[in-house]
């Protein structure tokens, strides 16, 4: 795989930082969120901050913005100098004066950084307004022109569009569009594609490169990604825990990381090389699924309209202990087909059986004692789990429902958190005193409850660092051989699917694409729209996991990956 | 748009029969005879039939009800029980002041309280915060009437800067209606203000941790703009709503009001008719009163879609 490796030495220095502190406002002695961070990006430069949630990537980024938190945190130590200018003592308004023109930021969801009652161009064009005297028929010009820059299509148009009625990609160009009119030197992207399909990543980040060439920007980039990394970095920071604790060129983090902690994150980072499908059982199938259909809208009350497809003519069955990934873009329907199948909606047509019941047109009320056998595990464990009730009270609920007694539902539940790996005295406690991969196993350990047969995870690792992904992962692993139940996974990460998948179901737009199992469809994929899933994963040829490029680790992938 | 308002004024007419239906059953099924009122203490049993009799109060329920429906809908809302004057004729009368009244109350209240509310919540938990919810505190708290008698003794007593009570019509002049009518809508204002306060506010901390308000600074916009521009009107649809709500309520807030600054409003005109079950003015004055209410939610469910281009009809 190529890394970039230019030699920024020469170049001019935007911004530095040295010894920079951070910590809560008012508690002086309290622990720092960061402490001592040294950074120097120059111009041209792509350096890349990684780390985990709470490693302090973003708190770092906000901090060069003057945009933290006022009543939360606060600067109390070091110093950070963009252009020379010492942003730490500068005034508001000087603050003001700086941002958009020196330095500019995008954020991870277009749809939430994007103001919803104002029309996108005259966000842009407020820019102009705020910062230059342009007239206001040179500023709408200069937001055409730089819309156009940005490769959005029909720019009238668009100036005159809110957000909500433009899909991600777009919405993330005009971020950027807004975000480099005045051509400032430095721009700092927080996750700017995490919230993106990988299609779209990959054209946000050719995007953001064409622009830096262009402009000579530097660029500081937060991601968790190390795929995104490898595409896009010249130099890496590693962060843990509000200190950076690696920092080094592209190539030779990924050949040669030194710290601990960086090959810890490393090796959580999932390839795309398939897992081997285990042997298919020749019991019959848990689930069988035929011809299901879903049409959202249709039939209105004063005219008829079509309604949206969302999954056409879906089939598939999953053996006990195996697991059948649902992977696609957003909008492809792999949700819909998870809600149908949970009868949390009900589908238009077609045949879903469950445990040997037909479940799909049956009346809600006779279908209740059926839903013990199927169990949903939800991608966002902070809003899964209810925040006022206790652990034990989420994990005995279901049972109790179904006619255990109080106290065997107990026991069950002590057991589960031994499964899952958390300690008994959890059970006393509430989802808001554990972090996300915490919450996501009580998630996991809830829905294994009901000990059922089917067990659906709908982007059940996405919201998660790598490397609590890793442990879920093991975890959904481990449950699977020790029930034998058969589940099935949805997701949009191509990576994910191959680590846990025996069988992968491609959807786009509501249609079934490519079903087949994950060796042959990931590594011979036969639709252009899998191909092109699979080259849009970043970082696809480099074996994070070791050290090394995908191709020499496993030669029978180099053909396709 | 212009379909979906012609639908919601077409689902308020079964609203408005439902109410007149309402209407018209509470006041017949409550005890006390209009008849007797109106012959007063020493009428013989004889003459009380006579009366009954003239105003239709002997006939079944069912004929009075169809009766009263057919003059309603030629608009015809009855003849008062005690004046014998026509009902819409006094209820013209009446409606100038307290409508006036009411605007200029909501005017107030707007101006006031959205900037209170917007202030208090940049300034989150610091001493101006703490001001404007000290001063909800108290407006919720206080009765309107001792605010109206507060406000006499300090603006008209002492001060002699306006008249103590009554009331000029616009048409009179504006000073001397602006100068009447200052006191009544600041009493009445009080408590509006409170409640938008509040409303904005709470509306207002919350869009001010949204993510496009961090988008906003980190363009360099001035906190004014953040604020006005940005802010307010993601926070609107619930003020609005609040606004809505307040307005179709003051309109029963006024009968206090304008029995302090003697006012003659639709206020009094009420106390009046339900103190002598005058049952053709009650009835009219809630029609009115649901009319206005439905009217209001409305003009408040048209205006979101103004404020917030993701809500269309």
């Amino acid at each position: 795989m190529e890394f970039k490796s230019r030699d920024f030495s020469q170049a001019a220095r935007v911004l530095k930082i040295r010894k920079l502190k951070v910590g809560l406002a008012g508690r002086p002695h309290a622990a720092p969120v960061l402490d001592g961070i040294d950074l120097d990006i120059r111009a041209g430069e792509t350096h890349c901050l990684v780390g985990e949630s709470g490693s302090g990537k973003s708190v770092t980024s906000l901090a060069v913005m003057g945009l933290l938190p006022k009543d939360a945190l606060e600067v109390q130590g070091g110093l950070i100098a963009l252009e020379g200018v010492e942003i730490t003592a500068a005034s508001a308004s000087q603050m003001r004066a700086l941002r958009a023109r020196k330095i500019a930021m995008i954020f991870q969801e277009p749809m939430t950084a994007l103001n919803p009652v104002l029309r996108v161009g005259e966000q842009i064009e407020e820019v102009l307004n705020m910062h230059t005297d342009l007239s206001q028929a040179e500023a709408k010009k200069r937001t055409l022109d730089m819309m156009d820059q940005v490769h959005l299509p029909d720019v009238e148009r668009i100036y005159k569009a809110f957000p909500h009625q433009l899909s991600g990609g777009q919405r993330q160009r005009i971020m950027i569009a807004m975000a480099l009119i005045l051509d400032p030197d430095l721009l700092i992207a927080d996750e700017p594609t995490t919230a993106l399909d990988v299609t779209t990543q990959l054209q946000i980040l050719k995007l953001i490169a064409e622009m830096q060439e262009r402009q000579g920007t530097a660029v500081l980039f937060i991601t968790h990604d190390m795929g995104v990394v490898a595409e896009i970095a010249d130099t890496v920071s590693v962060m843990q825990q509000g200190r950076i604790v690696e920092r080094a060129p592209i190539r030779d983090l990924l050949t040669d990381p030194k710290e601990d902690y960086t090959k810890k994150l490393l090796r959580a980072v999932p390839n795309l090389a398939p897992r081997v499908a285990r042997a298919a059982a020749t019991k019959r199938d848990v689930i069988a699924v035929q011809g299901l259909d879903m049409t959202y809208g249709g039939s209105g009350f004063f005219r008829k309209s079509e309604g949206v497809k969302a999954a056409r003519d879906v089939n598939f069955t999953i053996k006990p202990g195996r697991t059948l990934g649902i992977v696609g873009e957003s909008g492809s329907g792999k949700s819909t087909v998870a809600r149908c199948i949970m009868r949390l909606i009900d589908p238009t047509a077609g045949k879903v059986t469950v445990a040997g019941t037909e479940i799909a047109q049956m009346a809600r009320r006779q279908l209740q004692p059926h839903r013990k056998h199927f169990q949903i595990v939800f991608q966002d464990p902070y809003r899964s789990l209810n925040p006022r009730w206790t652990v034990a009270r989420s994990l005995c609920e279901g049972p109790i429902n179904f006619g255990t007694p109080r106290d065997e539902a107990m026991a069950t539940a002590a057991e589960l958190m031994e499964l899952v790996d958390l300690p008994r005295d959890a059970l006393d406690r509430y989802p808001h005193q554990f972090s996300g991969g915490q919450r996501q196993r009580i998630a996991i350990a809830r829905a294994v409850a009901m000990k059922p047969d089917l067990l659906v995870a709908d982007e059940a690792v996405s919201a998660l660092d790598v490397s609590v992904q890793a442990q879920v992962l093991d975890l959904l692993d481990d449950i699977q051989d020790r029930f034998g139940v058969a589940m099935l996974f949805i997701t949009h990460d191509l990576r994910v699917a191959a680590q846990i998948c025996d069988e992968v179901l491609v959807m786009q737009k509501g249609l079934v694409v490519e079903h087949g199992p994950a060796a042959e469809v990931l590594s011979h994929p036969r639709h252009d729209y899998t191909r092109n899933l699979i080259e849009a994963a970043p970082g696809r040829h480099w074996d994070f996991a070791n050290f090394r490029a995908l191709d020499t680790a496993h030669p029978r992938q180099g053909a396709t990956a | 748009m212009f379909v979906y308002i012609l639908k919601r004024i077409v689902a308020t007419i079964p609203v408005m029969v439902i109410v007149a239906v309402f209407v018209f059953l509470l006041l017949r099924l409550t005890p006390g005879d209009p008849a007797a009122i109106l012959a007063g203490d020493s009428a013989s049993p004889d003459q009380l039939e006579r009366i009954r009799d003239r105003l239709g109060l002997n006939d079944p329920l069912i004929v009075q009800f169809m009766r009263w429906m057919g003059q309603l809908m030629r608009g015809d809302l009855g003849t008062s029980l005690i004046s014998n004057t026509s009902v819409s004729g006094m209820l013209i009368d009446r409606l100038g002041p307290t409508i006036n009244i009411a605007l200029m109350t909501i005017v107030i209240s707007v101006a006031l309280a959205v900037p209170m509310g917007v202030i208090a919540a940049w300034r989150h938990r610091t001493w101006v915060d703490f001001l404007v919810m000290s001063f909800s505190v108290l407006g919720f708290s206080v009765p309107v009437f001792v605010i109206g008698y507060i406000l006499i003794q300090i603006f008209a007593i002492e001060l002699r800067w306006v008249p103590v009570q009554g009331y000029r019509a616009p048409s009179d002049g504006i000073g001397p209606f602006f100068s009447r009518a200052i006191l009544p809508s600041l009493t009445l204002a009080t408590i509006y203000i409170a409640l938008i306060a509040r409303m904005t506010r709470a509306s207002m901390l919350e869009v001010l941790g949204e993510d496009y308000i961090r988008t906003a600074r980190a363009k360099g916009v001035r906190e004014n703009v953040v604020l006005f521009r940005h802010a307010l009107r993601n926070a609107a649809v619930p003020i609005l709503t609040i606004i809505g709500t307040g307005f179709a309520l003051l309109i029963s807030g006024v009968v206090v009001t304008e029995s302090v600054f003697n006012i003659p409003g639709i206020g009094r005109l009420t106390v009046d008719a339900i103190l002598a079950r005058d049952y053709p003015v009650i009835q009219a004055m809630i029609l009115l009163t649901a009319g206005i209410y439905v009217f209001v939610n409305l003009l408040v469910d048209v205006s979101y879609s103004f404020f917030d281009p993701r809500i269309r009809y």
